[in-house]
């Protein structure tokens, strides 16, 4: 696998969160809005870069049998020192997203990621693959909430999370009569993780048909040569 | 604090608070061990044993030893490590007592260690300052709330297991959906308190 498919891998192929049903804790709870998909996005790709990093400058000297403790030091070394930095130039993030901070040790991506990936090799493609995993997740937790907002409150929006007065951008697709207020609750949130998972495994089998025809046509157009 | 807010406190946590269907946490055993319902009743146990210890030892450890050298932004360092040891022991225990329980649970065993709710928990009991008898009661409240809707949800997924699904959503994602509707039907509990 060369270097380009390694990174995009992430996106569609092996999209961590709704191909490897990997992370949904955080994907299910924080997906209301999306100020808060895409500062949990990018807290998770800065832990999941960096604990890639030193993971696997690290492999040659971790012994086998402790590796996860080891890994999970690290990770939540990294965790804590983005969860004190949130806290202090973006305590409105920080109260958006509560618990779900510290959380982050426990998202199976990283820990996935750090035993898949980075304990078998080298420092760039490491971090390179940190960085597409990172990305696969964020873009997927930055559809499912804006889906999700846009549905239940008709609006989006995004604020500057190092200043909540400051707002980016924020208009109106839905007229406030015809918002589904559901979509924002437990509910919502279930309902449009299946959906998407449901659309992306459609896509996969549509795929997968689309290459076995192919490869039928040419065994047949094989035997007819000959 | 008397009895009756303790019970109060119980039944918000199991039912209208539920853990899984409510705050989204321990979805992957969630999805993952609830396939068959006595694997689901014994991943239950497993982790109410975890959390349960787990609070007790983070619990002590935090105000005895954290809080008076203020070490508090150690918290979340020292308490993964408490309970990746606390889950080296039950997987001890139950390889021992039960192999076959050990062979259902697979890799969702060791991966209670990555388990949201047990970390949830032992932040909470320290983040909303429950006294002795709060944190005992919460601890107990929210793997029970755990067990009962991952029992739930496996029975209704051994009956999904006949049925017929347009292919897309074979497997996970239709039992999202059912996620979704026992959601709903857990929100009418709401008026419970």
């Amino acid at each position: 696998m060369n270097r380009k498919e390694n990174f995009t891998a992430g996106f569609i192929r092996e999209n961590p969160v709704f191909g490897l049903y990997l992370g949904l804790c955080s994907t299910l709870a924080i997906t209301t809005t999306l100020n808060n998909a895409i500062g949990m996005g990018v807290a998770v790709i800065l832990v999941l870069v960096m604990s890639n990093i030193i993971i696997s400058c690290l492999r040659k000297v971790t012994p086998s049998e402790i590796r996860i403790p080891v890994y999970i030091v690290v990770i939540a070394t990294l965790v804590k020192i983005i969860q004190m930095l949130i806290k202090a130039y973006a305590p409105a993030l920080d109260s958006a997203l509560g618990v779900f901070i510290p959380l982050i040790v426990v998202n199976c991506i990283i820990l996935g990621r750090a035993e898949a990936f980075a304990s078998k090799n080298g420092v760039f493609d490491s971090a390179l693959d940190g960085l597409g995993m990172g990305l696969g997740y964020t873009v997927s937790i930055i559809v499912m909430s804006a889906l999700r907002q846009i549905l239940a409150t008709g609006m989006l929006t995004f604020e500057n999370p190092f200043n909540v007065e400051q707002s980016i951008f924020a208009f109106r697709l839905i007229p406030e009569d015809y918002v589904i207020s559901m979509f924002s609750q437990p509910v919502g949130a279930f309902i449009t993780f299946a959906l998407l998972a449901g659309a992306l495994a459609a896509y996969k089998n549509h795929q997968t048909a689309k290459e076995e025809k192919k490869e039928a046509a040419a065994k047949a157009a094989l035997k007819e040569a000959k | 604090m008397d009895l009756g807010n303790l019970f109060v406190m119980f039944i918000t946590f199991t039912l209208i608070n539920n853990v899984i269907l409510n705050q989204f946490l321990g979805i992957c055993p969630f999805m993952g061990v609830s396939k068959k319902s006595s694997s689901a009743i014994g991943m239950g146990a497993a982790v109410t044993f975890v959390i349960v210890a787990a609070s007790l030892v983070t619990y002590a450890l935090y105000y005895a030893v954290l809080e008076p050298l203020s070490l508090q932004y150690m918290d979340l360092i020292t308490f993964i490590l408490v309970i990746a040891s606390l889950v080296q022991l039950v997987e001890m225990i139950i390889k021992k007592l039960s192999p076959a329980l050990y062979k259902a649970l697979g890799v969702y065993l060791p991966l209670i260690t990555t388990n949201c709710v047990v970390l949830n928990v032992t932040l909470n009991n320290i983040s909303e300052g429950y006294n002795f008898a709060e944190m005992l009661t919460y601890a107990i409240a929210i793997p029970v709330g755990f067990t009962l809707v991952l029992y739930i949800f496996s029975t209704i997924r051994e009956r999904l297991d006949i049925c017929s699904v347009p292919k897309a959503f074979a497997g996970n994602p239709i039992a999202l959906i059912v996620a979704g509707i026992m959601a709903l039907a857990f929100s009418g509990l709401a008026g419970l308190v």
